[in-house]
């Protein structure tokens, strides 16, 4: 027993350290966030104390200041609100029509879900670039919402959701009369939504972060999401780093609330993938 | 007439399917036409664009820059999969023991990383391996006396930094990759193991690994694909595209240089298509070896 409180102890240990250097980035950038900026510069990022240089000054620019950074973050939340929104709803619909049917072409069809998932998006960068700029789409949000609305990783995880859903459901519901939307809408729905919050939250996430795709399509400041306008203050003359490092840390603030309250469908949601096997 | 043939059982299905068949066909079978489309043309945003044959291939062939990207990339990804697969498995495993103590404390701050986004952990970084004396890491150096390192100037230092972020963001996530896995496997095995004696190490190498291989296929494609694509990461530590003697460069990080700053998209797809293959190889070659292994357990 007594080699077992070792173990124990000595586990503790080397989580406890790993962990301590995992959290140091998050303790570093909330510290810089209470100095100048300008200590930033001459200094660097660390994780030195001193109470004569820090002051709450650059939370008071980011409240008062101004600047754009409540524009992108309100930008971000309402991009992120409909993309998720959307890509549930349409990607439920389209799994249903693969778990609950069987139809021509449906083999076919959902390879080329898989094909979406095996080919890495970063290729299809210029030539929806390319797309967008002729089909008069850019500076929109409709370009960033558009491509992803049906998302492959999605519909994968739904359709097996509604495969474990008994087929004795849609049957009873047509005896009752409903009709094939009916069924899924009244029926159907209801019985998946502890499977939409596990969604909800990797679309979120997925949505919240995103960056490259809307970096490339947006070109006006008063549309950026909150990772471009941080992106921007990252200038080659000069660096906004009061605005920069008080304003990545506020950006951390909301999702770490959101992840403490509903840590379980976080988790859910991104070893989503991996349980499929 | 029109309300029953869409309502009809036959009909439903497509009209349930037909979202995924109208974004499937316009933004993504399209654009990966279009991609080797144009990566026989010379194209130009605003300007007609001409065939010019095997000509951006032929290009490619002796680029000494587009090999240094493709060589980084390659390095990239090597090197997490060599940090992201075995460390994550072994916290997934000591996590899961019966004598951790804090278990859902440490795994909701392994976590914490993946939170944030690219650009905010990429800043963060950025400046954690500044090369002022006082950085966090030439300040931590100098603990041990090292003098103060120019991270971001050197090729191998700038891939640490590179590689720093990458664990610290993803270590959590495959780690409850890990943890999923391991739920599926049952405790019979571990009792029957350890009443033949078997050590902890043996249950380990003999038991949990093997068992675990479904998820650790899942994580090797998945950190595959984001080693090869990965371009954010380098562009927030180097602040752009351009890094010196581009250390940072990567095979994504190339194909936006040529097609996005200097608009010759032609060459930029042909890139983007060597990219596709390599991808595509690895992966058919990565699941027909583990299908093959799967064989061999059977029998």
């Amino acid at each position: 027993m007594r080699h077992e409180k070792m173990t124990k102890v000595g586990l503790f240990f080397v989580f406890a350290i790993v962990c301590f250097f995992i959290l140091i980035p998050f303790y570093a950038i909330a510290l810089a966030s209470f100095k100048p900026g300008g200590d930033l510069v001459r200094y660097g990022l660390n994780l030195s104390f001193d109470f004569s240089v820090m002051s709450f000054n650059n939370f008071v620019y980011l409240f008062t200041g101004s600047h754009s950074y409540f524009n992108w973050f309100f930008n971000s939340v309402f991009l992120t609100i409909v993309q998720v929104v959307l890509t549930l709803l349409i990607s439920a619909t389209v799994a249903y029509g693969f778990a609950a049917y069987n139809f021509v072409g449906k083999n076919f069809l959902f390879v080329c879900v898989l094909m979406i998932m095996m080919v890495p998006f970063e290729i299809l960068l210029l030539p929806l670039y390319k797309l967008t700029n002729d089909l008069g789409l850019m500076n929109t949000y409709s370009a960033i919402v558009l491509p992803g609305i049906a998302s492959a990783a999605t519909i994968f995880f739904f359709r097996q959701y509604i495969s474990g859903i008994p087929k004795e459901i849609i049957a009873a519901g047509r005896v009752d009369g409903a009709s094939e939307y009916g069924i899924y809408v009244r029926l159907i729905i209801p019985v998946m939504k502890p499977s939409f919050a596990a969604m909800a939250i990797l679309n979120g996430m997925n949505s919240w972060n995103n960056f490259i795709w809307p970096f490339m399509v947006l070109s006006e400041t008063v549309k950026y999401t909150l990772p471009i306008g941080l992106k921007t203050l990252l200038t080659p003359y000069g660096n906004n780093y009061d605005l920069l490092i008080v304003g990545s840390f506020f950006s951390i603030v909301p999702i770490l609330i959101l992840f403490l309250a509903f840590q379980k469908y976080f988790i859910d949601g991104m070893t989503a993938g991996a349980v499929k096997g | 007439m029109i309300k029953r043939f869409i309502y009809s059982q036959k009909v439903a299905p497509y009209v349930f399917v037909l979202p995924f068949i109208l974004v499937f066909t316009i933004f993504w079978a399209y654009p990966l036409l279009d991609s080797f489309e144009m990566s026989f043309q010379k194209v130009a945003l605003g300007q007609d664009s001409n065939w010019v044959g095997f000509a951006n291939y032929e290009k490619l062939l002796g680029d000494k820059v587009f090999l240094k990207a493709l060589t980084n990339s390659a390095i990239y990804m090597v090197l997490t999969l060599v940090i992201l697969i075995p460390f994550p498995m072994l916290f997934a495993v000591l996590i899961n023991s019966k004598l951790m103590w804090g278990r859902e404390f440490f795994k909701a701050s392994f976590f914490f990383p993946a939170l944030t986004s690219v650009v905010v952990a990429g800043t963060i970084f950025r400046l954690m391996f500044g090369e002022m004396e006082g950085s966090l890491m030439n300040s931590l150096l100098s603990l041990f006396g090292i003098d103060p390192v120019k991270f971001l100037k050197g090729q191998v230092t700038g891939f640490i930094a590179l590689l720093a972020l990458a664990a610290w963001r993803w270590t959590g996530v495959n780690m409850l990759y890990f943890l999923s896995g391991l739920k599926n496997i049952s405790d019979d095995y571990y009792e029957a193991a350890a009443i033949d004696g078997a050590s902890k190490w043996q249950q380990f190498t003999r038991i949990t690994v093997p068992l675990l291989k479904p998820t650790s296929i899942y994580v090797l494609t998945i950190s595959i694909y984001a080693g090869l694509a990965m371009f954010i990461e380098s562009m927030m530590l180097w602040n752009g595209n351009n890094s010196p003697k581009n250390i940072g460069l990567t095979i994504v990080g190339y194909l936006y240089r040529q097609g996005i700053e200097k608009n010759n998209l032609g060459y930029a797809a042909a890139v983007g298509i060597v990219l596709l293959a390599i991808t595509m190889i690895i992966n058919v070659t990565q699941l027909s070896i583990s299908g093959m292994f799967k064989k061999e357990d059977q029998s």
